[in-house]
């Protein structure tokens, strides 16, 4: 071997890697072509850690139009329409430049769904930063948000929810996945595919620059103190860009003009071309000379890796060209022919026709190299595991623990976020984001689509395996309050380096986890990805593995909301509360403790209970519906109280728990499969008997009534404020951390 | 009647302003692409929210080049009817059929929720069915919706009557609280001296079915209607 090492370490390959790359090309690679495996085998794109692992998860169905692999997955909703759906990450580059990280973050995944031929209708979000008190995080913070905001708004796609959560362990490395979903008619639907010898390869989009060189090597990186000089490796997002891209794109695949099509994103070019031939079984011959380019003196080897953002790779039918270069000229952007489809499988790379990199497509793509890295058990799960209420103390009264959970910000009020995204533009959006799972519905049909996207990270971190399968149950019972039958899911796995064998074993509990609830459920996972090394100095986040679920409405009029809608309804409880504090976000907010086991779950009471919800939503029977997670009982009560300002008085059974926690675990507890639902009087007795013979656990708590939140346990009164202060409390937490005596830290 | 929906390669609400006329109000609706030069026998021309050429520079100030803003200009100095949305209120801006200009929310950040405007003039072809001091709950989404004129242009709109809509609390009274993004005297939408161009900040199509959180905009487009209806009557006479 003639290379030097610390050109491999540049590169992030190990010596046994760039023997293999020796093996495959069976001489020593150009640098163009060092350039090209060293970001097709980065974990970023090769998933070469994680992909042994994710083949386990159930990703088929009835419903499944389109599984793993493809730049998104799509499941029927009937009428002959898709929805098209993708979540991904962009973590690294959201730490190193906020703004601009979390703006192309939005880029790329609306960038994933167009390309399908589906129109984006709604985006989320799910985000998690380091505590608010530190000046960096709230700047962090901010700027993820505005990032967000300034692309999302500005395409025209509505932001309607998802979920901010706040840990020390991100601190040094907030998570940012962007979730997107949109409409297609089935027979339109396009994929990244190139075949047929001789049909033209086109470039289309931003001209090419040096931002975004690595990208993906740098996102399968630790941080350290360094990390602020690969700022160059963040790029900049332009949305007006994005949008006459997505106009013309959509209207270019009216046409069936093309043969495929796939976006530019982390390898840019690269990634582009080795994938769509790997996917057809063909070849692609490109000239880097006649690629758009922004700079001069640009090498073939950064043209190759350039990830400059809202650029586009086709592969038009031959004889259509003058078709699709004219729709593009309407919009003012300029397709240009850089090469052509091959039979074989090579892609061979051009400098002004001479050829300066001839690598066979599936060796970067299908062929890269594939571990099953060594795993084993942390630590620190025995000892985390170790509950005892009893050294906590003597608890705060009811009424001051629940005004605290209130203010904390992963549970108050995330209106100061989702207020600078615009969340109504499509005039699509029925329930407005903060109030449950996000509903859009689908225009030219009677239906209507619920997403969430959920995972908490101390229920993982305590149990990875019970800790994935929480996440799951929440995101679907989270659609099934809205009155959804969750019908497809997407992943975003987010861990730590797989490289440490704890942070591998963490990873494999939690797919295995993930994977056992989603068959339990019977929810494909269509597609995802996966985010590793997320840590800085050597210290990892908490397990993230953030699932998003979509749900379909039959019906968009019976779409059910959060909050109590009217007075004198009967509030009723389904499923039951038990002695179960592990991981709450009392604990961690009353203690500072990340401990004990997550709740237990019953995977076919889940199920039922969700049979119950759907059923009851579609019968008219429930009319609000709030899932109980974070902050256990009593925050669902308050949170029900909020938007219609109406008040609630209800009585539930005491759990018994350690000595002086009774009441701690009967309002606190986080145990799953509970949601407070309301119905009208004459209702109930429907309610109880449909959850009566599904077996779920149904029980008549009390009334919508008044301006106050009352709750008794067995008859005594132990919490009983205004709602004003209640709701007051929630809605401005996060605002106050912003307020400038706050913010002079 | 037939609405023209103007469409710049930014515009993002041309889709919900082209709804709320042919599927809500169910009336003719025609998009009209930037480069065209004919308003196509329009009656009502709109100006729809967006970035309408990413706005990079100063929302609007490219859009008013467009070809089609010369047809649209013609329509007005006709009498024609055309409301400007949100983007489309900036685009009038810039291109000089209403007074003032547009500044960067006073809180810096982008907008979206729903805010309370009292209308106070109903001789606009966008007010006619409303009552005088009638409040409508519409949304904003904006990041540049800070209105802003000289004092005396102000005080000219005050007294000519130009200022069509204001930010108000719930009881009709403009108030700071109530103001989302500074503007100055609470200026939500104003019309021209002739009163047949108005532009707005608030999104009106956004606002035309219950199922979405509100109806109260639908009252902007089914006064086009009465507008052009009487019209017409008149015209008959």
């Amino acid at each position: 071997m003639t290379i030097a090492t610390d050109v491999l370490e540049r590169h992030g390959l190990t010596p046994e890697e760039y023997q293999r790359i020796v093996d495959a090309l069976m001489r020593e690679p150009t640098q163009t072509e060092l350039g090209i495996f060293s970001v097709m085998w980065s974990e970023h794109c090769s998933y070469k850690s994680s992909r042994v692992h994710l083949k386990t998860l159930p990703t088929t169905g009835p419903r499944v139009l389109q599984g793993p692999g493809e730049n998104a997955g799509a499941v029927d909703i009937g009428d002959g329409l898709a929805a098209v759906f993708k979540i991904e990450s962009h973590n690294h580059p959201s730490f190193i430049e906020p703004y601009q990280g979390a703006a192309t973050g939005v880029g790329g995944i609306i960038r994933d769904i167009f390309t399908m031929g589906a129109r984006p209708i709604a985006l989320l979000n799910s985000l998690r930063f380091g505590p608010l008190e530190d000046p960096l995080v709230r700047r962090t913070f901010a700027g993820v948000v505005a990032g967000i905001a300034g692309y999302g708004n500005s395409i025209g796609i509505p932001t309607v929810g998802g979920e901010v959560a706040f840990d020390d362990s991100y601190t040094g490395n907030p998570l940012v996945n962007v979730f997107c979903l949109g409409i297609a008619a089935h027979e339109d639907i396009i994929k990244g595919v190139a075949s047929g010898a001789g049909n033209p390869v086109y470039y289309v989009g931003a001209k090419t620059g040096r931002d975004g060189i690595h990208g993906a090597t740098m996102a399968s990186a630790e941080f350290d103190e360094k990390s602020a000089e690969k700022r160059p490796a963040v790029q900049v997002g332009d949305p007006f860009m994005e949008k006459l891209l997505l106009e013309a794109c959509l209207e270019v695949m009216k046409t069936d003009a093309l043969v495929g099509i796939q976006d530019m994103g982390a390898a840019g070019l690269t990634c582009s071309t080795c994938e769509m031939g790997s996917r057809g079984g063909a070849g692609v011959d490109i000239d880097v000379s006649l690629v758009p380019q922004r700079e001069t003196g640009m090498t073939p080897y950064e043209i190759m890796l350039s990830e400059s953002q809202e650029r586009m790779l086709m592969v038009v039918k031959r004889g259509r060209e003058a078709e699709v270069e004219e729709i593009f000229e309407k919009w003012d952007l300029h397709a240009v022919r850089v090469g052509e489809v091959t039979t074989d499988g090579r892609l061979r790379v051009r400098n002004h026709g001479e050829v300066v990199a001839e690598i066979p497509n599936r060796s970067l793509t299908d062929d890269a190299p594939l571990y099953r890295r060594p795993m084993s058990e942390p630590a620190y799960i025995q000892a985390a595991q170790q509950l005892s209420l009893a050294s906590l103390g003597k608890p705060a009264a009811p009424a001051a623990v629940l005004m605290r959970l209130l203010a904390s910000p992963t549970i108050a009020s995330k209106r100061w976020v989702y207020r600078q995204y615009d969340h109504m533009v499509r005039t699509n959006t029925l329930v407005m984001p903060g109030m449950g799972a996000a509903v859009v519905r689908v225009k030219g049909t009677r239906r209507a689509l619920a997403m969430s996207v959920d995972c908490n990270g101390r229920f993982v971190y305590l149990d990875p395996y019970a800790g994935a399968q929480l996440a799951v149950a929440e995101a679907s019972r989270n659609v099934a309050c809205a009155g959804a039958t969750p019908i497809g899911a997407t992943n975003c796995l987010n861990f730590g380096n797989p490289e440490k064998p704890e942070i591998m074993w963490q990873f494999a509990r939690a797919v295995e986890g993930m994977g056992a609830a989603c068959s339990a459920l019977d929810i494909p996972i269509t597609g995802g990805n996966v985010s590793l090394y997320n840590e800085t100095d050597g210290r990892a986040v908490l397990p993230t593995p953030v699932l998003g679920v979509v749900g379909l409405v039959d019906d968009a009029e019976a779409v059910v909301r959060r909050a109590f809608q009217a007075e004198g309804d009967v509030v009723v409880m389904l499923g039951e509360t038990r002695d179960e504090l592990g991981g709450s976000e009392y604990l961690k907010v009353m203690h500072g403790l990340i401990r004990g086991v997550p709740p237990a779950l019953d995977l076919k009471r889940e199920a039922a209970l969700q049979r119950v919800l759907v059923e009851g939503a579609a019968r008219g029977a429930i009319r609000s519906a709030q899932d109980c997670s974070e902050g256990g009982l009593a925050v669902t009560l308050a949170e029900c109280c909020v938007g219609t300002g109406l008040g609630a008085g209800v009585d539930v059974q005491s759990v018994a728990s350690a000595a002086g926690f009774d009441d701690v675990s009967t309002l606190f507890a986080e145990s799953a499969s509970r949601v407070v639902v309301s119905v009208a009087p004459a209702r109930e007795a429907e309610l109880l008997s449909l959850a009566a013979r599904a077996q779920v656990p149904a029980r008549r708590i009390g009334v919508v009534t008044g301006d106050r939140v009352r709750i008794a346990i067995d008859g005594r009164t132990v919490i009983d404020e205004p709602l004003a202060d209640v709701e007051r409390t929630w809605a401005t937490a996060i605002e106050r951390c912003f307020e400038p005596a706050n913010a002079i830290a | 009647m037939k609405f023209a929906v103007v469409v710049f390669p930014g515009s993002n609400s041309d889709h919900d302003a082209h709804y709320a006329a042919q599927q809500v109000l169910g009336q003719e609706a025609e998009y009209i692409w930037h480069k065209d030069t004919s308003l196509k026998g329009a009656d009502v021309v709109i100006l729809p929210g967006g970035f309408a050429h990413g706005d990079y520079l100063r929302t609007g100030a490219i859009a008013r080049f467009s070809p089609i803003m010369a047809a649209v200009k013609t329509f007005a100095d006709a009498g024609g009817p055309v409301l400007g949305i949100c983007n489309g209120f900036q685009v009038l801006l810039e291109a000089g059929l209403l007074p003032g200009a547009m500044l960067r929310n006073k809180s810096v950040k982008f907008v979206c929720e729903h805010v309370i405007v009292k209308v106070e003039q109903t001789d606009t072809p966008f007010t006619l069915a409303c009552r005088p001091g009638q409040t409508l709950r519409i949304p904003i989404a904006h990041g540049e919706g800070n209105y802003y004129a000289d004092p005396d242009v102000v005080a000219r709109l005050e007294k000519n009557g130009q200022i069509v809509f204001r930010y108000t609390n719930a009881a009709g009274v403009p108030t700071d609280d109530s103001n989302p993004n500074g503007s100055v005297a609470n200026i939500a939408g104003l019309c021209n001296e002739q009163r047949n161009v108005v532009g707005l900040m608030p999104h009106p199509e956004r606002a035309c079915e219950l199922a979405l959180g509100s109806a109260d905009g639908l009252i902007v487009f089914e006064s086009a209607l009465k507008a052009m209806t009487q019209g017409a009557v008149a015209a008959a006479r």
